[in-house]
């Protein structure tokens, strides 16, 4: 693939704490307005390498890196890059939907607007309706908008959480197993909204279900003890996957 | 089919167990006992209070806290100033104390190196086990002479403009005893807030970190407000000791029946009139009964304040919960 398209790259990336490596020269690349999925069992580290992309892994104390993660071409590690301002590029969900519990529905999805900048009352206004319909949420919450958002349901919770993410319009957005705390329904909602969001941004997505990484994702990584297996088309992946490991996870021998 | 007799250890086992189920009993009926005596306290204790200050509010009536002469000779007694020194230097202790014990909190649940959090938030935490009485020999001894001979002349040179701060410059004061209140509280205000910091989840610090947020940014839109409920909890709890400190307030605040303009004039408290009279004061007489009037203002004000901040405390996680 072409430097152009290639959105966001890692190269011979380490994450540690403390002396533990959680993940072990990761080099991978992330193609504009794709999905990526990262797969692989409990503690393969695939959680720690999207921690790293957006600077919060260095949020844990006695964490460090060593390797580059670039972002267009710039290495996001650099002394002069903020990882404040990083983190308005790449924007981020949590497994568990984390809400500001105080905050109403309107109000949650300003929250990033208004830490960037000072914005007009109805340009502020827009851009929530703008993105709680991106979300999928605007219909069920346009008439209860100054309600606490703890009122919704897990699954609005989730989608409030996107629209949160969303409104300061990041390039990037990283999904922690963002459905792994919700019911079917709530699941399905998400995964059809991936599938919309793509043409906007670059997906990078952690689950643990590998039914999901198929359904939405354009490429996988496969990660196991903290290396990077096999990386490749989804489709492929699936199909005929290159090492004995992937295969032996894919097909539920372990994980 | 032989009949067997029933063994041995099943027999032992019925007894004891007719044993066990008596101590389950009484161990429950003790329980129930320990459980109702609290309530029953506070009441005897209000019923004592009520009784003993009947004579007193049967001659003075609700005048009792709008009147400012107190004169045991003459037998007459109001409480204005008493009421108005205890609100006032708890109220001064709180404006004092919040600030800085919530600065405190937050540095050491979110800024400080790690290594240093819990030694400093002990060493603070033991400010709370020093005897009040201590605090009132280090106010007079130590504190006092430093006031007076430099913080206090420098408020009446640049604010001196606010009443507040005109006046002679007496040692024992409202503002001496206000500051030493400050101290005193702190401690409490502090390490609840901290704890109450502490449990805030750490998704929320994320997600405010992740929507590229500062660490001050992180603390004001997500991590303070999440907390802000038990917060007033603690500041609550800070007012609660405030009112009710005695002896240190007793030694500091000069013991002077007078509501007067100026923080650097000496004043009066409830607690500190009760330790300072009841002695001297007859058993049975009008003086006796206006001291227990006083105490039992003290004991309404201080479950008032409670009742207000649990009724806050209700409405915010209601509203929260929502």
């Amino acid at each position: 693939m072409s430097d152009a398209t290639v959105h966001l790259r890692t190269d011979q990336l380490s994450a540690m704490y403390g002396k533990f490596s959680a993940i072990k020269n990761v080099t991978l690349e992330f193609p504009v307005n794709k999905v990526h999925a990262l797969i692989g069992p409990s503690g393969c580290g695939k959680s720690t390498f999207l921690r790293t992309l957006n600077r919060l892994h260095e949020m844990t104390p006695g964490a460090w890196i060593t390797g580059t993660v670039e972002l267009d071409g710039q290495d996001v590690y650099a002394p002069a890059v903020s990882p404040i301002k990083l983190r308005r590029r790449v924007g981020m969900v949590f497994q568990k939907p984390t809400p500001f519990p105080t905050m109403s529905i309107f109000d949650n999805v300003a929250a990033g607007l208004r830490i960037h900048r000072k914005l007009p009352r109805t340009e502020l206004a827009e851009i929530v309706e703008r993105s709680l319909q991106r979300a999928a949420l605007w219909d069920e919450v346009k008439d209860r908008l100054k309600t606490s958002a703890t009122a919704l349901s897990g699954g609005q919770q989730q989608r409030l959480c996107l629209a949160r993410t969303i409104a300061p319009e990041p390039e990037v957005i990283l999904l922690d197993e963002p459905t792994a705390s919700l019911d079917p329904q709530g699941t399905q909602r998400i995964e059809e909204l991936m599938h919309e969001l793509k043409t906007d941004f670059t997906i990078v997505i952690v689950t643990h279900n590998m039914q999901q990484a198929a359904r939405v994702s354009d490429t996988t990584s496969f990660f196991y003890l903290g290396d990077m297996v096999e990386h490749g088309p989804t489709k492929a992946m699936f199909t005929r996957p290159k090492e004995p490991q992937t295969e032996a996870y894919i097909t539920g021998r372990f994980g | 089919m032989p009949t067997t007799p029933p063994p041995d250890d099943v027999a032992t086992s019925d007894a004891s167990l007719a044993l066990s189920a008596w101590g389950d009993r009484i161990f429950k009926g003790l329980l129930v006992a320990s459980a109702l005596a609290a309530p029953a306290l506070l009441v005897a204790l209000l019923w004592q209070l009520l009784s003993g200050a009947a004579p007193a509010i049967g001659a003075f009536g609700f005048s009792f806290i709008t009147d400012s002469i107190w004169d045991p000779v003459a037998e007459k007694f109001g409480a204005l100033p008493l009421v108005f020194g205890t609100l006032l230097t708890s109220f001064l202790a709180l404006l004092l104390a919040v600030p800085l014990s919530l600065g405190v909190a937050i540095y050491l649940t979110e800024f400080a190196p790690e290594r240093i959090r819990q030694p400093i938030a002990m060493v603070i935490e033991l400010l709370a086990a020093i005897p009040s009485v201590v605090y009132g020999l280090w106010g007079i001894f130590v504190m006092i002479p430093i006031l007076q001979s430099s913080v206090y002349p420098f408020l009446e040179a640049n604010f001196g403009w606010l009443p507040i701060f005109q006046g002679p410059i007496y040692g024992p004061s409202v503002l001496s005893a206000s500051l030493i209140l400050t101290i005193m509280v702190m401690p409490f205000i502090m390490s609840v807030a901290r704890e109450v910091l502490l449990a805030v989840p750490a998704g929320q610090r994320e997600a405010a970190t992740a929507l590229g947020a500062t660490r001050w940014e992180a603390v004001t839109t997500a991590i303070v407000p999440y907390a802000k409920s038990g917060i007033v909890g603690a500041i609550i709890l800070g007012l609660g000791r405030a009112l009710g400190e005695t002896m240190a307030v007793t030694m500091l605040i000069g013991n002077r029946h007078d509501i007067a303009a100026s923080l650097f004039a000496p004043g009066y408290s409830m607690a500190a009139v009760i330790a300072n009279e009841f002695a001297e004061a007859g058993l049975g007489t009008l003086h006796a009964s206006a001291l227990t009037y006083v105490a039992l203002i003290l004991f309404a004000v201080t479950v008032l304040v409670n009742a207000a901040a649990r009724l806050m405390i209700w409405r915010m996680n209601r509203g929260a919960g929502k």
